[in-house]
């Protein structure tokens, strides 16, 4: 039995009729490995593919066939763990989990029971709201997927495709160690950017290569543990928070009423916003685990995980210190800026060799802004990081003022080529010649006389030619210089 | 944990044939009980052996699971997995409902 | 022509070789021999149309020259071998009409050595058995007549009576507990079950996986050593294929065995035998003392568990196994009430009693609560068992032992007693439980008439001391007998 010690804090604490209740949040996260073939089979993962095309004999649990480890999907086990700083078992053990399903061809599922590949690590997760929480993870074994079962296209029947059959799964079950429906969200958010991060599964929680169960059981503040229930397969954050609360709040109330939790498991329907029981089962699930007498265990020598250790790219916390430490950027923005292995490279190339909080500002601001608008992801941007960084140079060198550049942006993001290109093709450049500035100044003087005796009293009325000036060569002056020699004008 | 003296009665039957997904008929659960005591009887005489630190066998070969590369070696031979089922249509197979 | 069916695999493909006669011709006269032997109801499916493309596509590649281990040679399959686009049954009605759209390993590299494939033979059901009477499609009758009609033994029990009939030159069998050495004792026939390993066990279908293995029924020793040579090898989809190569197993089947230390295991002499086999086993050792073995022995303390221990590890991994069985992707579906109905009802008409039983007892012995104190107790066990062998390859290279506690017994005798039936295997599932290779050779006739075989039990992978040991125990026992042809 697991403990519970960590108490949440009092805000995230659930009012009941009869007091106040702690909820218990422990997750198991389904983690699609991104093999291109499957675990025991030589037959593709693709996704979105004609059903029962992506099937060998041995997904198709034919006589006779016969599973043999990938041993990508190995690596990539193994790699996740050392992610989540976890122990690597060198020798680690198929099990059968025998049930019957009409998308679970073999009869049982291969999976690891008794000896996952990965012990206990630990990750530090950064709730929204709140302070940062260290959670524990309890194991990650691999096992393979079912196929799919499809009841709309027949009344009295169901349609089965096995394409998923015998795809790479990584199970990480995590220690109960979270307390509110923030936390669980951030913990998969940050599992999530670290398998992104090192590559061992794309995240897509949509096509739910990323999926979680979560276990929710309620308590009094500190108090005993409660009868848990096990919601299945909630596939995005939202969902995830939504079907705690729901969960949580549909068991306070039993046990307010004087009722008494089962032990369970449920689905959660997002439609409804509610959680409902999976048709009970007539007598309890009796898996009867035994090793696989087709594979035999797998021993990993050290210098495998060593070899993987070697070429661990750096995580999301590492890069984001990082971020703060080279570029000095606050927390938050470095928080957001690595939240995933794409976003962080993006800016990283951007802010490489310049002001990084400047590069910080721009992504942050003009491109997840310009994304978000026209509803394209950072990875299809049509503004690459290079052209950013092309943007911020021509700033940093007074080639174009802050204010051109949202123009050249812009015209970037509509595909117009690089910074120089714009520039050069739409005469942006800023006027720097003083002569011709100078004539522009005053003619914008010898134009309002009564505003120069008023701005020689009150400089602040200074802007006033500046606009003028500004307006006059269409935005290209450049400011500094325009400022300069109106004073010098002025007399100021 | 000792094996049960008594062994299985036709309740049991019952759960282990519903575990199996075996129709049993009512009036078979007993005799079937009665032989597969029978059977768990004379397994029981495995109690004798001392197994105190020894390992389980759980194969004849004694060698690391061999691993293979992470390459498309297979699928795309979807009239030859349908080709056997009982029920099939447009590329699924067709099985009796499985949800209410 | 119909001494083409006499003739040892070896003799016959020197006959095809030195052009005495063709495939075509030796093919033709098995079918013969086949089609007259109806009653020994050996077959389930025959593919004689296809045996004879076979035959002429064999002496075809043949006359270029193209000459494999098995060229020409008319054989039988174990109907627990998938086999391309024919029937495959395992015995059971729960596969129905299934044709595999692949081959078996070990059929598709007899095949690539010339293989002229029969039919598919019977067995019992799911192999599950050890007379032969669990199939579902009949049992075999045992050519070896004494009276009354007998069991051929099992599972291999089709293979094993097809080859003391002469209706085919050799066939696969498969040996979980000793369904290759059983039947072959009581055939007069010979059949190894190789190191666990040794052969792929890639399009078999399973009964229980960490025992399975895959061998040759043959008239020889030296016969088996050629089939064996061609089934044998590793094979990357298979998990526990050994990744070793064959040994010289033909030519191993002719050594001398001077110096060999033969072990004699005490325990292998059981309450009940008959003295016949005791009288027999002491031959044995002499025949081994004559041909210059040393003659050790030997312990196997926990020879008695073994049994029971089988008991546990096979169905328990029979009942996982045996799950996809369910009427939903191929065989026969039984349709029920609703999904669950539908499988209970599928699987309680497509499993006959044999196998729903040790399904059910596979089922309770992994089941939560029973699973430490009988599965992973047997395990260790078994762990004991493997021991006891290691003990005794300090002090010997080879066992020497009977291959059954008795001779073919009558068809139904034994049926609705299943422990009585269980302890036929008694001293070849020893072997099992170890991975180790075991043959067994015809070494006498009992005093009515019926073949009793011994068995040379050897290190893992050490099948050349196996063969030769065998050989020499063959050119000993001068076993000449043949069953009457009474079934022509």
């Amino acid at each position: 039995m697991f403990t519970a010690e960590r108490v949440a804090d009092e805000k995230d604490w659930m009012k009941g009729e009869t007091g106040d209740w702690e909820l218990i949040i422990g997750l198991e996260v389904h983690a699609q490995v991104s093999s291109n073939a499957k675990l025991f089979s030589g037959a593709a993962t693709e996704y979105g593919a004609e059903p029962n095309t992506q099937v060998s004999l041995v997904d198709a649990g034919m006589p006779g066939m016969l599973p043999v480890i990938n041993e990508f999907c190995v690596e990539q086990a193994v790699r996740t763990g050392l992610g989540l700083n976890a122990q690597i078992n060198l020798f680690s053990r198929f099990d059968r989990k025998n049930y019957f399903y009409v998308d679970l061809p073999q009869g049982y599922q291969i999976s690891q029971f008794e000896h996952p590949i990965v012990g206990e690590g630990e990750i530090e997760i950064h709730p929204e709201d709140g302070d940062a929480v260290k959670v524990g993870i309890e194991r990650l074994h691999l096992e393979q997927d079912a196929g799919k079962s499809v009841h709309d296209l027949s009344d009295d029947e169901t349609y089965v495709d096995l394409n998923r059959s015998g795809v790479a799964l990584m199970e990480i079950v995590s220690k109960p160690d979270m307390r509110s429906p923030e936390e669980a969200s951030a913990y998969v958010d940050k599992l999530r950017g670290i398998v992104r991060a090192l590559g061992t599964c794309d995240g897509d929680m949509e096509k739910g290569n990323l999926r979680a169960d979560v276990n929710v059981s309620v308590r009094r503040p500190g108090g005993e543990l409660g009868t848990r229930c096990e919601i299945k397969n909630v596939n995005s954050l939202r969902f995830i928070r939504q079907a705690i609360n729901h969960e949580a709040r549909r068991q306070i109330e039993i046990i307010e009423a004087g009722g008494t939790i089962d032990q369970e498991t449920r689905l959660y329907d997002s439609v409804k916003n509610e959680t409902r029981s999976m048709r009970s089962k007539e007598d309890a699930h009796d898996y009867r685990y035994f090793p696989d007498p087709d594979l035999l265990p797998l021993q990993l020598e050290q210098s495998f995980v060593d070899n993987i250790k070697a070429t661990l790219p750096e995580l999301p916390d590492a890069r984001k210190a990082r971020f703060v430490e080279e570029f000095g950027i606050p927390a938050y923005d470095a928080g957001v800026l690595t939240a995933d292995k794409v976003t962080g490279d993006y800016y990283e190339t951007t802010a490489k060799g310049r002001d990084g909080k400047i590069a910080a500002n721009w992504v942050m601001g003009e491109l997840f802004g310009a994304l978000n608008k026209a509803g394209i992801d950072l990875a299809d941007s049509p503004v690459s990081a290079e052209n950013l960084g092309g943007l911020l140079d021509r700033i940093a060198d007074n080639t174009i003022s802050g204010k051109i550049a949202k123009t050249v942006f812009e015209k970037m993001f509509e595909g117009g080529g690089s910074a120089d290109e714009i520039i050069e093709r739409e005469g942006l450049k800023q006027v720097t010649d003083t002569g011709a500035i100078e004539a522009m100044v005053q003619e914008a003087l010898d134009a309002n006389p009564a505003q120069v005796e008023k701005a020689k009293q009150n400089p602040k009325l200074l802007g006033f030619f500046v606009g003028q000036v500004m307006k006059a060569s269409g935005g290209k002056a450049n400011p500094q210089a325009v400022n300069q020699i109106l004073r010098a004008k002025l007399g100021l | 944990m000792s094996a049960p003296e008594n062994g299985v009665n036709a309740e049991t039957v019952r759960k282990i044939a519903r575990l199996s997904r075996l129709h049993v008929a009512e009036g078979r659960l007993v005799p079937l009980a009665d032989e597969l005591n029978g059977i768990l009887g004379w397994i029981e005489q495995l109690n004798e052996v001392d197994v105190d630190g020894v390992e389980p066998m759980t194969s004849a070969v004694d060698v690391s699971a061999p691993l293979r590369a992470d390459q498309i070696t297979d699928g795309g031979k979807r009239d030859a997995v349908l080709a056997n089922a009982p029920k099939s249509d447009s590329g699924f197979y067709v099985v009796p409902r499985s949800v209410e | 022509m119909s001494d083409l069916t006499n003739l040892t695999l070896e003799s016959a493909l020197t006959g095809m070789a030195s052009g005495d006669f063709s495939s075509e011709e030796i093919t033709r006269a098995h079918i013969d021999a086949c089609m007259e032997a109806a009653d020994l109801n050996a077959f389930i499916t025959t593919t004689f149309e296809q045996a004879m493309d076979m035959a002429k596509a064999s002496d075809a590649r043949r006359a270029k020259g193209e000459v494999g281990k098995l060229e020409g040679a008319p054989l039988g399959v174990k109907d627990l071998f998938c086999t391309e686009g024919v029937k495959t049954t395992a015995a059971s009605q729960i596969l129905g009409d299934f044709k595999p759209p692949y081959e078996s390993t070990v059929s598709a590299n007899m095949k690539a050595d010339g293989m002229v494939m029969l039919g598919k033979l019977n067995l019992d059901e799911f192999a599950m058995g050890s007379s032969n009477e669990t199939s579902s499609y009949g049992n075999v009758v045992n050519p070896w007549k004494n009276g009354e009609e007998l069991v051929p033994g099992g599972s291999s029990g089709g293979s094993a009576a097809a080859v003391a009939a002469d209706i085919c030159l050799g066939a696969t069998a498969t040996d979980t507990g000793g369904s290759i050495r059983q039947p072959a004792s009581f055939t007069g026939t010979v059949g190894i079950k190789p190191t666990y390993g040794r052969c792929s066990r890639w399009g078999i279908v399973a009964f229980a996986s960490s025992l399975d293995q895959a061998g040759p029924i043959a008239k020889t020793v030296k016969d088996s050593a050629i089939l064996l040579d061609s089934m044998a090898g590793y094979d990357p989809k298979d998990s526990t294929s050994l990744n070793v190569d064959n040994g010289d197993w033909v030519n191993s089947c002719g050594k001398s065995i001077k110096g060999l230390r033969i072990g004699i295991p005490k325990e292998y002499t059981v309450d009940g035998m008959p003295t016949e086999i005791q009288s027999l086993w002491d031959q044995g050792i002499e025949w081994m003392k004559d041909a210059g073995a040393e003659i050790v022995p030997v312990s196997l303390p926990h020879t008695k568990y073994a049994l029971p221990a089988y008991y546990i590890v096979a169905p328990a991994e029979a009942s996982s196994n045996l799950a996809r069985y369910d009427g939903m992707r191929y065989g026969a579906r039984v349709d029920g009430e609703n999904l669950n109905d539908t499988y209970e009802r599928t699987r309680a008409a497509g499993f006959g009693p044999e196998v729903q039983r040790r399904i059910m007892i596979g089922t309770y012995v992994l089941s939560a609560g029973y699973y430490d104190a009988y599965y992973l107790r047997a395990q260790k066990v078994r762990t004991r068992i493997s021991e006891d062998f290691k003990n005794a390859w300090e002090n010997c290279d080879a066992l020497l032992t009977p291959t059954c506690p008795s001779a073919p017994f009558a068809i139904g005798r034994k049926l609705n007693d299943p422990i009585t039936m269980y302890l036929n295997d008694i001293f070849t599932v020893t072997a099992n439980l170890a991975g180790l290779p075991g043959i067994s050779v015809p070494a006498a006739l009992d005093q009515d008439g019926l073949p009793l075989g011994l068995q040379i039990i050897g290190k893992a992978l050490d099948e050349d001391t196996v063969f030769a040991a065998a050989g020499a125990l063959e050119k000993a026992a001068n076993f000449t007998a043949k069953p009457k042809k009474w079934w022509v």
